[in-house]
């Protein structure tokens, strides 16, 4: 298991927003965080990550225990839904940043840059800099400079939240083709249901901070679990008519 | 970085309302020019009118060269501890929680509030010979009021707020996302700070800084106080302009002034040319 997190809580204030959760993410999988805005996934992501502290529970990542190292230490590459791209940065700056701060030898960050930029597509924009590119671009210069120190996971939060509907669709089955070639354990987070059952290996569904249901996208549209999964899934109840 | 293009009328002499525009548009030029450039050609008259000559006079006098050497020093200071401590208060506020900061935010202004005369008066009180701190310093042979220490607090107290003021929104604004993408990518806190957070910030950091550099330039009542304004000892530029022309030496004083004005009006324009330099380059 590549993530594994045992009783994960952490509130703000009064506010409960992950409540002992407790889930595991295969080695090599592409994985989805589903539920309803404010459900707390989000920042599921972002304790895995260490840019939160947990109020309690544990943090493992590939087998080692991860709980309270900063973000720095953990390898893990995160993809923010607005990209958070280092504006003052050309597109090779940004994805080259990784590899800069571990010291690694100036030809072999020049080498490893461009395997990005052919992975991407973006090669002819490599002297760009972010204000210069579209959204669906944006995105995939992001998720090239968190693979390229070659993580041991990846976390994407909404990672096509913020692009319009056609873009949206092509950068979702071109990140599940990414993930065939590159095979990085991924964890992503969407209130889309229907971007999660199409990509994913796995779908975890989390509803009030906690998890509600999880397994292969036809076993939870097979089996739903609880009415709430039925219902967020876009089924129909089983007592009501449909017509 | 292409700028965003700004959102305007159009060009002012097009359009039904283009005389209405155009009245507006030369009133508030005008009120501009009679509040700043007016002021400052009838200084350049005044100080021009005897050619070169009173420059080099003003160039040859110890007292003043002292005065603007003071002055620069006292400059040189505040741009230094204001733009260190400032950068370093506004990451505290704009970043952290802690207790009191809602009470520092609030103070962090005072300078501005607070009449120079009135913070002079209370550095005096706190670092004379009798003060609450002097004594301990008396004690140690070490002179802060009417000495070069005591001027350059003074300077320091009046121009903090600049680069605070001008650094919190601009922190504010970039936001935290890039500074958490560095951390997952590896980099340390003085890494993140380094490489992406200052290079964010340092266009509001340069225009506070300047802004600490005018005010430091012109300061006088603070340091009247403290200073004691003892000439060719303590007098800065703006105590030595007041001097001459208390004096009936209006050509040195208006030169003086001139000089001044000018450091001030080029510190400002410099600022201004080297931003849109940057926007023109990244």
């Amino acid at each position: 298991m590549s993530i594994i997190i045992k009783n994960l809580s952490k509130r703000f204030g009064d506010f409960c927003a992950v409540d002992r959760v407790t889930m595991e993410v295969p080695h090599g999988a592409l994985v989805a965080l589903l539920g309803p805005s404010g459900s707390g996934k989000s920042t599921i992501l972002r304790l895995i990550a260490g840019l939160e502290q947990p109020d309690e529970g544990e943090v493992f990542l590939t087998g080692e225990e991860a709980t309270g190292l900063p973000a720095r230490k953990r390898g893990v590459g995160f993809v923010f839904q607005h990209y958070a791209l280092f504006k003052h940065m050309t597109v090779s700056e940004n994805i080259a940043f990784g590899l800069e701060v571990r010291k690694v030898p100036k030809a072999e960050i020049k080498k490893r840059v461009q395997a990005m930029l052919d992975l991407i597509q973006l090669d002819s924009f490599s002297h760009h800099y972010p204000s210069q590119l579209s959204g669906g671009q944006r995105q995939r210069v992001a998720l090239a400079r968190a693979l390229c120190p070659e993580p041991r996971v990846l976390l994407l939060d909404e990672p096509f939240g913020s692009l319009d509907a056609k873009v949206r669709y092509e950068l979702r089955s071109w990140l599940r083709r990414l993930h065939d070639t590159v095979h990085v354990t991924s964890l992503f987070v969407t209130h889309d249901q229907d971007e999660a059952m199409s990509i994913a290996d796995r779908v975890v569904l989390i509803h009030k901070g906690r998890l509600e249901q999880e397994g292969t996208p036809r076993e939870l549209l097979e089996e739903p679990a609880t009415p709430f999964v039925r219902d967020f899934l876009g089924m129909p109840p089983l007592d009501e008519p449909h017509w | 970085m292409p700028e965003a293009s700004v959102p305007s009328y159009g060009a002012w002499h097009f359009g039904p309302d283009r005389w209405r525009h155009r009245t507006v548009t030369a009133a508030t030029l005008a009120w501009f020019a009679v509040l700043t450039l007016v002021p400052v050609g009838a200084l350049a008259k005044a100080a021009l009118m005897g050619g070169w000559a009173p420059f080099r006079a003003l160039a040859a006098s110890p007292d003043a060269r002292h005065a603007f050497i003071l002055t620069i020093l006292a400059t040189a200071a505040s741009v230094l501890l204001n733009g260190v401590f400032g950068l370093v208060l506004a990451v505290l506020l704009a970043r952290y929680e802690f207790p009191g900061k809602a009470i520092l935010d609030a103070l962090l202004d005072m300078p501005f509030a607070i009449s120079p005369v009135v913070a002079g008066f209370m550095l005096l009180l706190l670092l004379g010979p009798k003060g609450l701190l002097g004594h301990f310093f008396e004690a140690a042979g070490v002179h802060v009021v009417f000495a070069i220490p005591g001027i350059i607090l003074a300077t320091l107290f009046v121009s903090l707020p600049f680069v605070v003021r001008e650094v919190v929104p601009v922190l504010k604004e970039v936001g935290l996302e890039q500074e958490e993408a560095a951390q997952t990518l590896g980099a340390g806190p003085w890494t993140t700070f380094r490489r992406v957070t200052f290079p964010a910030i340092r266009w509001g950091l340069a225009y506070g800084v300047s802004l600490t550099a005018a005010r430091a330039l012109g300061e006088f009542g603070a340091v009247l106080v403290v200073s004691g304004n003892i000439i060719g000892r303590t007098q800065t530029t703006t105590l030595f302009i007041n001097q001459e022309f208390a004096d009936f030496h209006f050509e040195g004083a208006y030169c003086a002034a001139l000089v001044l004005a000018l450091a001030s009006m080029l510190l400002l324009l410099g600022m201004e040319a080297a931003k849109r330099f940057a926007k023109g380059t990244s």
